[in-house]
């Protein structure tokens, strides 16, 4: 749990809603929470898109980023924190700005087609350069058909064999597509009885790639979740974790 | 027969023309000529049932909202998180206006205007392709105000969760859309008394409201005749784990598991054999590979003591151990017990050190009764039924393969005497931060 080893000043009071007039906080981001907290009858439902936004500002939930969600949003920093410490896309150890997230599954169909085998790699593909990735294991992702399986920003890729960990690194060092290829997004339905243009599904296909391509930037980049960090795991855990595959 | 599947794989099924071309959104003029009670008649005569784990009739969740003027919802539950289950990442993804034109009928259905989708935080594509499928049917006049000039109007929101599997739940995804923790409440009140905001709400999954359309389109009699009795229309099954074609199969409810397994994923790879399988997501409790022949829908896995849940097949060939699967799933739902319940929060780790306990060799046969005897003591004793999912699959891996978990225990206890282990070992005690708890070994 993020913040158990650190005490906390008992005899300070709790922080209260901070002062919109007195606080900074950068105009995009403002402008961001607030067609968020449009969109819905009750303001605070806003808080995860709001946390989102923050997050992919500062790179991480930070004193800073929450205080200053919580400015515009006109509730109490800790009312923040309690929602952030809550979901695992919201980090709350610092992590830099821009760095790369990839989730590796290591959930039941995973596990079972060698997942651990491929976090060991990502993870020394990683540790092996010097941008800022981070790699975590996850619960399933929900594409057990493409098990194992990772997702790298967002991306979701697969079945990945331990040697494709170099190429994720490499592909997101260049900043283009990660492992094009084996991307879901080409994906056919795996059901025979699904024939219709099937053909031109492919993946590398023009058209498929023309398709989401357009869809793509026509959505709002506001609206994405930003990229988060792992939540490193204590020690115990993460080690036990590692080891469960034997 | 292919229902939800129907074109899934056509280039640009999910913009509004393709869509249009095929026909989409001719269901909606058609319900919206009926009134919102005849359109409310179609889904309860089709006998669909809820597609997201609970198999509850859909109809009959619909006809519990009250009637009159008030803040009333519509949720779709595209949090899909059970392990195993990608189903609705799919449909989301290739098809987003049939679920678009499913949660309108829907709410016309059950006399509301404002709908939202939470889609779980990891599904960015799937999102991002229903956000632009949500601005094309509002530019064209699906969504919004007067929809084609009817009575209905409908707002739809796609809310983006941040990764919590407890949000699947619907009382605590209820509270995860309010902007809180996805901590479950207490029912009753269920939500179609008071849900959302407190209003009353209807909260469905998205193959249910995928369903929708079609059973519009072709008529409620006509969608009761496929499947069976009680379990009415096509289910999208998703298979994974030890096969050799893990993917996305619509299939009639009813037909044999076996020729889903077998015959659409290709089984096991060759030379093994089923050990056992979870017919729906990993809370479902497992089959063993003798129970194949058990007809795929609600009732019939109900009766051989297990449940079609999401719809999720996983198989688990026999190159894997009982105790490593069962690892697996304790240590996924200690880590998503969200901590609210103490007989999940305090069953869920305790089931996942004693599951240690066999491994590193300090256990006994007598722990397999103990571990049995807490997960009946999880189900039916939570608000929700995260822990029940952790508590099912065990109990009956435990009943089932007690024999093979017996001869783990001994195995491994050999193992760690012939290590000779020191007198005095560290166990682990549910609260990590408590420090070890010195324990004697009984040498």
């Amino acid at each position: 749990v993020p913040g158990w080893d650190e005490s906390v000043d008992l005899t300070k009071d709790p922080a209260v809603i901070p002062d919109p007039e007195t606080t900074a906080v950068p105009p995009e981001l403002r402008e961001r929470i607030e067609a968020a907290m449009a969109k819905y009858p009750d303001r605070r439902s806003a808080v995860l898109p709001a946390l989102h936004a923050a997050q992919q500002l500062h790179g991480w939930c930070s004193p800073e980023a929450i205080h200053q969600v919580a400015a515009v949003m006109q509730v109490t920093p800790g009312y923040l924190s309690s929602v952030a410490t809550f979901y695992d896309m919201l980090e709350t150890r610092p992590a830099p700005v821009g760095h790369h997230d990839v989730y590796v599954c290591t959930n039941i169909s995973c596990s079972l087609r060698g997942a651990h085998e491929v976090l060991d790699a990502v993870e020394a593909a990683a540790a092996a350069t010097e941008g800022d990735v981070h790699v975590r294991s996850f619960e399933c992702l929900g594409a057990c058909d493409i098990a194992p399986m990772a997702s790298v920003d967002g991306e979701y890729v697969g079945p990945l064999t331990p040697d494709d960990a170099r190429q994720i690194v490499r592909d997101l060092e260049a900043g283009g597509p990660v492992l094009e290829e084996k991307q879901l997004r080409y994906r056919k339905c795996a059901d025979p009885g699904v024939t219709d243009g099937a053909e031109e599904f492919a993946p590398r296909a023009e058209a498929a790639k023309a398709d989401t391509a357009g869809l793509r930037d026509e959505t709002k980049e506001t609206d994405r979740p930003g990229p988060t960090a792992p939540i490193e795991l204590p020690a115990e855990e993460a080690s036990e974790e590692d080891g469960d595959d034997q | 027969v292919k229902l939800l599947f129907e074109g899934i794989d056509e280039p640009g099924l999910n913009t509004l023309e393709v869509y249009a071309r095929r026909g989409g959104y001719e269901a909606l003029r058609k319900a919206l000529e009926m009134s919102p009670a005849e359109a409310l008649e179609q889904i309860t005569d089709s006998g669909l049932r809820g597609r997201g784990g609970a198999g509850f009739q859909m109809g009959k969740k619909a006809s519990f909202l009250p009637h009159g003027d008030m803040d009333k919802y519509l949720v779709c539950n595209a949090d899909e998180s059970e392990p195993g289950t990608f189903k609705d990442r799919e449909l989301m993804q290739k098809n987003p206006h049939l679920l678009i034109e499913g949660i309108v009928i829907a709410s016309w259905a059950a006399e509301l205007d404002r709908a939202f989708i939470y889609i779980r935080g990891e599904y960015q594509h799937p999102a991002d392709i229903l956000e632009a499928a949500i601005a094309e049917a509002l530019d064209a006049g699906y969504l919004g105000r007067r929809i084609l000039d009817s009575e209905h109007s409908l707002e739809l929101v796609l809310h983006r969760g941040a990764g919590a599997y407890i949000c699947g739940e619907e009382t605590g995804l209820l509270d995860s859309l309010e902007g809180k923790r996805g901590n479950p409440r207490l029912k009753p009140p269920f939500p179609a008394i008071e849900g959302l905001y407190h209003g009353p709400t209807l909260i469905n999954n998205v193959e249910t409201l995928m369903t929708v359309p079609l059973i519009i389109r072709m008529g409620a009699e006509e969608y009761a005749k496929i499947g069976t009795e009680t379990s009415t229309g096509t289910k999208v099954v998703s298979v994974s784990g030890d096969v050799q074609r893990p993917g996305n199969y619509e299939v009639e409810l009813g037909i044999p598991s076996r020729e889903i397994i077998y015959g659409l994923a290709g089984g096991p790879p060759e030379g093994r054999a089923v050990k056992f399988w979870f017919p729906g997501g990993s809370s479902a409790p497992v089959l063993t590979g003798d129970e194949l022949d058990i007809p795929y829908d609600f009732d019939s896995l109900a009766k051989a003591g297990s449940m079609l849940g999401s719809g999720a097949i996983i198989v688990v060939d026999d190159s894997h151990t009982v105790l490593e699967v069962a690892q697996k799933v304790a240590d996924f739902y200690a880590h998503e017990s969200c901590g609210k319940c103490v007989p999940c929060r305090e069953g869920t780790n305790w089931t996942v050190k004693m599951l240690r306990r066999i491994e590193s060799g300090e256990a006994t046969p007598m722990d397999l009764d103990i571990m049995a005897s807490v997960q009946e003591q999880i189900i039916g004793n939570c608000l929700c039924v995260l822990g029940d999912a952790m508590a099912m699959p065990i109990g009956s891996m435990i009943e089932k393969f007690r024999p093979e978990l017996e001869a783990e225990i001994e195995a491994a206890r050999r193992r760690a005497e012939a290590a000779e282990l020191h007198d005095v070992v560290a166990l682990g005690v549910a609260d990590e931060h408590a420090g070890p708890m010195p324990v004697h070994t009984a040498r």
